[in-house]
């Protein structure tokens, strides 16, 4: 991918470019553009933090399935275990995983959220 | 001029003002508050011979299948606000059901209840710091009133308990094709542990902090919003109340983000309810999470599937990961 510029460079640029006219627009489009600033910005940081959590999710998914794999073949047996029962909150290091990978995932998707334990 | 299909709101309010507080009425502002895609909210006001009236106008703007909808009739609602206000719990006062000489097509209007409904506002502006410390109690009472009506028959409510909803959001989140592992979890855990039968009850079924006005002075006036009543499990509008999604930036305090769980247990039964353990509403909190997390994809795919032009809908398909480590904070504490 060419590096000048980089995908959430331009992102970036088009989030700040609605955040400066969003004050002269009538309130609806005020709140929807502050909504499509927001889908933005959660673009931006899934551009740069994106790929290093999927690996992260695969390391901590391996353990727990006993092998290998992509992020989308672990996450979709993880979730038929899930399902059949095989796996559950009992698991050894299950909810430390999942629990790491949602706070990747909160990071990219909706960091200003407070939760009982942030 | 605001129309939708065939209708002229502000025409049809200024014609029902005349209806309402007789001859020489006028309108004198109709102001839209929300609209969503298939209702619709208005504040106006009457200047009459008789008085100023201040009121609210509810109505349909597409029309809802009686047998799959999960909301009730706007007709039904007027007969859910008169029960539950002739049991002491406060609604706002129910003022009339439109019909065709109206003009608004499906609709009511109650009178308009001074307060808040912002849940941060509520949560965090010093304003309501008095009333504050009252309000997990007060729901607690009004919730044992309105458990406590008799369901009006020609409401037709609908039963829901934990194991019917657990198979209908089920149902939406496989359908959707999403593949989330703490969804599949908090399905697995919950059907693991639903709660014993209990008798149903009349429910509010959209009882959080964002449906309940507020009063600096007075606390809980009147409970908003009542298209989403059914008869089920008392635990499930206590549940609702507490899921982390409608705490507004106070996650510590887990009553709608302004009380304490012993607070709202006290007031329901002081106010004659019966006693419900903290287990069940906490199983209800729970499933309130994951309901939430599902409703976000339905939304994500009503965009998806072009069945809705926004920008706002595909954006909430963001917010399941909100509802996930909320999941995952009640999967490892235990309910």
């Amino acid at each position: 991918m060419i590096t000048h510029p980089k995908p959430e460079e331009l992102t970036e640029a088009v989030g700040r470019w609605i955040e400066e006219i969003r004050p002269a627009l009538d309130p609806r489009n005020q709140f929807l553009a502050r909504v499509a600033a927001n889908a933005l910005a959660a673009v931006t940081r899934e551009l740069r933090m994106g790929e290093e959590a999927k690996a992260a999710a695969v390391q901590r998914l391996e353990p727990i399935l006993g092998h290998g794999g992509t992020y989308e073949g672990l996450n979709w047996e993880l979730c038929e275990k899930l399902r059949a029962g095989e796996v559950g909150v009992e698991t050894p290091g299950l909810i430390a995983a999942l629990r790491a990978n949602v706070l990747d995932q909160l990071a990219i998707d909706q960091p200003n959220y407070r939760h009982e334990r942030s | 001029m605001p129309v939708d299909g065939q209708v002229d709101v502000r025409d049809a309010l200024g014609k029902l003002a005349v209806r309402l507080a007789g001859a020489g009425a006028r309108l004198t502002e109709a102001q839209r508050l929300t609209g969503g895609a298939s209702a619709e909210t208005w504040a106006f006001s009457i200047e009459a011979p008789s008085g100023r009236q201040e009121l609210i106008l509810r109505r349909r703007t597409a029309p809802t299948d009686p047998e799959t909808s999960r909301s009730t009739s706007l007709a039904a609602e007027a007969a859910l606000i008169r029960a539950v206000a002739a049991r002491g719990a406060p609604a706002p006062p129910f003022v009339h059901l439109c019909d065709e000489r109206d003009g608004l097509g499906e609709a009511h209007v109650t009178r308009r209840v001074a307060g808040e409904t912002l849940g941060r506002r509520i949560n965090t502006d010093p304003k309501f710091d008095a009333v504050r410390p009252l309000l997990a109690r007060q729901c607690g009472e009004v919730l044992a009133k309105i458990h406590a009506t008799p369901p009006p028959p020609e409401a037709n409510l609908k039963f829901a308990d934990a194991a019917v909803e657990l198979d209908r959001y089920e149902e939406v989140y496989r359908v959707s094709g999403a593949e989330r592992p703490v969804l599949e979890l908090a399905f697995r855990y919950l059907r693991e542990r639903l709660p014993a039968p209990r008798a149903p009850v009349l429910l509010h079924g959209d009882f959080r902090n964002g449906n309940l006005m507020i009063s600096p002075e007075s606390g809980l006036a009147a409970v908003l919003d009542w298209e989403l009543s059914h008869l089920g499990d008392p635990a499930e509008d206590m549940g609702w109340l507490c899921t982390n999604s409608w705490r507004f930036s106070r996650p510590d305090r887990p009553v709608g983000g302004f009380g304490d769980y012993a607070d709202l247990l006290a007031g329901y039964e002081a106010a004659g309810g019966e006693p419900i353990s903290l287990e069940r509403v906490r199983f209800w909190q729970t499933l309130g999470s994951l309901k939430w997390g599902v409703m976000c994809l339905t939304m994500y795919m009503s965009w998806a599937s072009g069945g809705s032009a926004s920008v706002e809908r595909p954006m909430i398909g963001r917010r399941v990961s909100e509802t996930e480590i909320d999941l995952i904070n009640m999967l490892e504490a235990g309910l």
